[in-house]
């Protein structure tokens, strides 16, 4: 059967007043899912671009898909026993481990989200399409499904819907499900026995961050980092894997090439400060190691650059993005109660970025203003 | 005579009525006039302190709009407020006294936050607002009235607090082991002041989607 004809068949039961009106909403998302809408604007003029959410959603999702199956690659290659298996082996362990996981919460917070949508009656938005991947890639593997769960219906319900919905929120949704867990159930989010899906007695390790704040060294070397064969969240851990998200994000404009920049800077400037310092043993390691250690380069390039919650203008960019590698790196090593910083220093930020973006226009019109004063 | 069948209202008319009722509603302090949050949060991690924080709220909102209503016809304007501060805070004194003298923990457990009741805006702001304008007798429902519905959400969050942050009510455990066996943990953001003021922001949008009358344009 045509599915054209059977979707325009079933379609007046989800109208107005037909059997099936409370799932107008859910009907509308699957079709346009499957055909292109062919809606026009119905007044005013509009310029369109062909770049439109779904496909700015879908790159952001392609981008995190490198560290994603490094991730679950990890997952397996963490077991007590991984380094024995063949890499395949090791994905696919990881891959049973971590879909649970994904499927968790993109069920929740779909649910939730077509649910709102129906009430608010609009359109469902693709913005659960990026946090519900993000989710899964900055918690543990060990992270109770039951905690993503709850994870992700407060953060959609509370940092979204109350806000108004995709485009509204003024925290990114994915960080605010950490920060829930981060401080609801601290034991399972941070410790040493998390980061292993096997619950093998005797096997545990610190990350490589803890480690660093006990004893100013790590067991990790720097090229581990740069692979990602170090535990730690589950897309956290590679820092090429990211850089190749980078470099598609960048390359297709989805994501701002400024804020990954300054990112990276205030994290290096802030750590060669402490270097000057170097009052204790964690505060002399090299600047450029935060860099690639823990989730500095994973927030970096794909929390720190959510289009709705960074800054807007251009100079404000680069101090919003200076700012959370700043903060980052000050909170890793001031803050013992904290061994990574990343999560606070994005959250902080972007609840600064309005106000960055104010005085940046606000300055700007102050310029403007001159230079007419002057030419009269 | 005849000024006194002028003058007589029922005890309990439906005016006299609202002023005690309203507050649980349309006009609660919390949730409408956005008064008395921080004590909210900072008393609610448990439910006991809670329940003794609105019962002395209460009180002192009880009889200090009863004694400056009692007043009200002989304090200059100009001097009211500093009469109205003499009351609350002996009023204050009086019910820290009480709670340390016969719950001695619970009072512990409050600290500074009983004599900080004298700060809570219900209070001083029931009696500018009503107590002044009004007679005893609805006065007295006023405050009793106001303090029942601060107290009210009081309640509702230490209830939630405790029964999540910690998995007991009054103090008792009331989650059961095997819970904890099959991985519930307690919600530890649950024992965080800022969890408190989420769920205040949650009662008030259950209010308002009940009451159109409320929401703003």
């Amino acid at each position: 059967m045509d599915l054209r004809k059977y979707v325009d068949k079933i379609k007046p039961a989800f109208e107005e007043g037909g059997k099936f009106a409370a799932l107008h909403s859910t009907f509308d998302a699957f079709e346009t899912f499957l055909y292109v809408p062919n809606t026009r604007t119905s007044k005013g003029s509009h310029v369109r671009d062909c770049n439109d959410l779904k496909r700015v959603m879908i790159i952001m999702v392609l981008a995190l898909m490198p560290a994603l199956i490094f991730g679950m690659f990890n997952v397996g290659y963490q077991r007590i026993d991984g380094p024995e298996y063949t890499i395949l082996q090791n994905f696919w362990y990881g891959f049973l481990k971590v879909l649970p996981i994904i499927i968790v919460s993109y069920v929740v917070g779909l649910s939730i989200e077509f649910a709102s949508s129906q009430i608010r009656k609009e359109e469902v938005n693709e913005g659960f399409l990026v946090t519900g991947m993000l989710i899964p890639m900055i918690v543990p593997v060990g992270t109770p499904l039951w905690m993503v769960a709850l994870a992700t219906a407060f953060s959609v319900v509370v940092c979204k819907e109350v806000f108004g919905g995709t485009g509204m929120n003024i925290f990114n949704p994915a960080l605010v499900a950490r920060a829930f867990i981060f401080f609801s159930y601290t034991a399972s989010i941070s410790g040493e026995n998390v980061w292993f899906a096997d619950n093998v007695d005797g096997h545990s390790g610190a990350t490589a961050l803890s480690q660093w704040a006990d004893t100013g060294a790590t067991q990790y070397s720097v090229c581990d980092a740069l692979i990602g064969t170090i535990p730690g969240c589950i897309g956290e851990t590679s820092t090429i894997a990211i850089l190749l998200g980078a470099l598609l994000l960048v390359a297709t404009g989805v994501a701002s090439w400024r804020i990954m920049l300054s990112v990276f800077a205030g994290g290096l400037a802030m750590g060669l400060v402490f270097n000057a310092i170097g009052a204790n043993a964690y505060m002399q390691v090299p600047a450029w190691q935060h860099l690639i250690y823990g989730g500095f380069a994973f927030g970096a390039v794909f929390m720190a650059t959510d289009p709705v919650t960074a800054a807007q203008t251009n100079t404000g960019k680069w101090i919003y993005g200076f700012m959370i590698g700043v903060l980052a790196v000050l909170i890793r090593l001031v803050n013992p109660g904290y061994p990574e910083g990343m999560m606070m220093a994005i959250l902080f930020m972007n609840g600064i970025a309005p106000l960055i973006d104010h005085y940046v226009v606000d300055a700007n019109i102050r310029r403007r203003n001159k230079r007419v004063k002057l030419a009269k | 005579m005849s000024k006194n069948i002028e003058e007589k209202e029922p005890l309990f008319s439906a005016k006299n009525m609202a002023s005690l009722t309203n507050p649980f509603n349309k006009n609660n302090p919390v949730l409408v006039q956005i008064l008395g949050i921080c004590s909210a949060l900072a008393v609610t991690v448990q439910l006991k302190p809670a329940v003794v924080m609105a019962l002395s709220v209460t009180v002192v909102t009880a009889f200090s709009n009863l004694i400056m209503s009692l007043m009200r016809n002989s304090i200059p304007a100009r001097i009211r407020i500093i009469v109205q501060l003499v009351v609350i805070a002996t009023l204050v004194i009086l019910v820290d006294q009480f709670l340390k003298a016969f719950v001695y923990d619970v009072s512990v457990q409050l600290s500074v936050y009983v004599g900080l009741i004298i700060t809570n805006c219900i209070i001083m702001g029931r009696v500018e607002a009503f107590a002044l304008a009004n007679k005893p007798w609805p006065s007295l429902l006023d405050g009793i009235g106001n303090g029942l519905g601060y107290g009210m959400i009081l309640v509702i969050i230490g209830f939630v607090r405790e029964l999540f942050g910690s998995g007991c009510l009054w103090g008792y455990k009331v989650i059961p082991e095997w819970c904890y066996e099959h991985g519930y943990v307690n919600n530890g953001l649950m024992l965080f002041p800022p969890m408190a003021l989420i769920l205040v922001g949650f009662i008030i949008w259950i209010q308002r989607s009940r009451n159109k009358d409320l929401q703003e344009k």
